[in-house]
């Protein structure tokens, strides 16, 4: 990683409790400016606490999260949403709104409702980004759940945000619509110069698509690391407790871990 | 359907549908009033602006207002099945207007009124919170839920009302009736219209808050405010509807979801919409109440509530 440029996103001690337990213990870190980040580990390791915490969905009981210098709660509502964008895994959606509509409603932080020109056009590119153009019509109760995903994805295109947060994206998608949410977001980061941060859960689409990998373990990072480092048969077994073989080929890690 | 949207002459067709229901409204009744009384006779004259007009009037405000709020009520709970009568806002209205005569016995209709909504809010706020809290998302159980809430107040209600010997008040607010509505006793009414206003500027932040929590603070919205205002907004309007007229059951039910079904959920477009078809069912449902045992009155919230539980049972099967 070049240390030319400080990340945008830092986050420093930071803790959180459900009840009792605690879920984050002080945790450290910062996320890689225009770069795809995922957040793994086994479940109930804190990856979608976190992701919330420092997108502004939830407070934290300890600790700082800081935005381009500046402490995240400060920001106003409508000034971060412009920045920072977060999609949570979309939870039983039956609304009856076109794709177009859905996508519309991320240009509210500039539009206040009132849609310009310009909104138009970032909506009808972010639309073409995800390749909806013939379903910009479709109610989005109608869609498959990989298109539907497309078209919150959409949305937070549209949104145009620096940086754009999502909670387990892939979840209950089929691997054709996974690998193309996964390509549109390596596109977002490469053409478009975002900083994409995901939960994931699948390894192999981590070691696939990001640049790094943050691993969470018991509520404390144990590895934050270039994906290639944390792909490793000791990196994971460590983090997930059983054993990985990896495989390369043309340059390319794949893990097995399905019945070692 | 898409011609219905922005089609000019389906427009023209609905305004027309409109002002010949309530051209019948106006005119029908056992006291016989015809258009040209209006000119001649001062009695019919007088009879037609205290009672006529405000039964119309009133009749349009609450068939709009409450189908508006049910569509309210259903994005903040993210639920369909969620309206007035399935939250327990109706019968809180009832309670905040049994409270009213129990300790002001001579209290004004304003002030049975403020009762009402203070009752409405504090109950669905309960409701939604009650909502967000339990994270099972099942359909139905949440209506349910409500249903069982409301019954408790009505119970309540029915217990301090037997005490205080208003029993037969109270089973009157139970089945909304436009009778009794008269010139100097209605006004309340006219609440819905500032709501209704509000609620068309924050429309696009409602459905917004529909897509859920974490959706609006992405877009930089403040949630908490949002709701708030939404059920701030649909208190004044059950409770100044159930002030004058009692409580409409499946009104605020049926009517968004069949909007819903035709033309979708995005707000600003729809709400006018709603407002209409909410308008002119229960200026339909009203007359329907007077003419089929003319000259008796049947009320109206019983022909809502036959028409409204069958189609109730139609959507439960047709939406998953």
């Amino acid at each position: 990683m070049d240390n030319t440029e400080k990340n945008k996103l830092e986050f420093e001690t930071i803790a959180k409790y459900y009840g009792k337990k605690e879920v984050l213990k002080d945790v450290s870190g910062s996320i890689a400016n225009r770069k795809i980040t995922s957040l793994i580990g086994p479940n109930g390791a804190g990856k979608s606490t976190l992701l919330s915490i420092i997108s502004r969905l939830i407070k934290q009981d300890g600790g700082t999260v800081s935005f381009l210098d500046k402490e995240l709660s400060t920001y106003k509502g409508t000034d971060l949403a412009k920045k920072l964008s977060i999609l949570k895994q979309s939870n039983h959606l039956d609304l009856k709104l076109t794709v177009r509509d859905l996508v519309s409603f991320g240009r509210f932080p500039y539009s206040k409702g009132k849609l310009s020109a310009f909104d138009e056009q970032k909506i009808d590119e972010a639309i073409a980004f995800s390749d909806l153009m013939n379903l910009q019509n479709t109610y989005i109760d109608e869609l498959s759940g990989g298109q539907r995903q497309r078209a919150f994805i959409s949305m937070i295109i549209a949104q145009d945000t620096d940086f754009i947060l999502l909670d387990e994206p892939l979840n209950n998608l089929d691997m054709k619509h996974a690998v193309h949410v996964m390509k549109t977001l390596r596109r977002l980061v490469d053409e478009l110069g975002k900083t994409v941060v995901i939960v994931i859960h699948e390894i192999n689409f981590a070691a696939q698509y990001s640049d790094r990998i943050v691993a969470l373990k018991d509520g404390n990072i144990c590895y934050d690391d270039e994906t290639a480092k944390v792909i490793d048969p000791v990196v994971l077994k460590d983090i997930f407790d059983i054993e990985f073989d990896i495989i390369e080929r043309n340059d390319k890690k794949i893990c097995n871990y399905f019945n070692l | 359907m898409s011609f219905l949207k922005n089609s000019f002459v389906a427009w023209a067709c609905a305004l027309i549908i409109l002002l010949v229901l309530i051209w019948f409204s106006l005119f029908t009744g056992v006291k016989d009033v015809r258009f040209w009384d209006l000119f001649g006779d001062g009695d019919k004259l007088v009879f037609f602006v205290v009672s006529r007009i405000p039964r119309t009037l009133a009749l349009i405000l609450v068939g709009s207002g409450v189908s508006i709020a049910g569509f309210v009520l259903q994005q903040l709970s993210q639920n369909r099945f969620v309206s007035p009568t399935t939250s327990g806002a109706l019968e809180a209205a009832k309670m905040g207007i049994l409270t009213a005569l129990i300790f002001i016995p001579n209290s004004s209709l304003f002030v049975r009124m403020l009762f009402a909504l203070g009752f409405t809010f504090l109950t669905s706020f309960l409701f939604i919170f009650f909502v967000h809290k339990v994270k099972l998302r099942s359909t139905v159980f949440i209506p349910l839920i409500g249903l069982m809430f409301g019954s408790i107040l009505s119970a309540v209600s029915t217990f301090f009302a037997y005490k205080h010997g208003i029993v037969q008040n109270t089973q009157e607010w139970l089945l909304g009736d436009f009778s009794s509505v008269m010139q100097g006793q209605y006004e309340a009414v006219f609440l819905v219209l500032p709501a209704v206003a509000i609620i068309y500027l924050y429309a696009d932040k409602i459905t917004i808050a529909g897509m859920g929590e974490s959706f609006a603070k992405s877009l930089g919205l403040s949630y908490e405010a949002i709701v708030y205002l939404g059920l701030f907004v649909v208190s004044m309007v059950v409770s100044s509807s159930v002030v004058t007229v009692g409580a409409i059951p499946f009104l605020g039910l049926i009517v968004p979801n069949v909007v819903s079904m035709i033309v979708g959920d995005n707000f600003r477009r729809t709400l006018p919409l709603i407002a209409y078809v909410g308008a002119v069912f229960l200026l339909i449902c009203d007359l329907m109440g007077r003419l089929i045992v003319y000259p008796y009155e049947v009320p109206i919230g019983m022909i809502v509530g036959v028409i409204g539980s069958v189609v109730f049972l139609v959507l439960i099967l047709k939406r998953k």
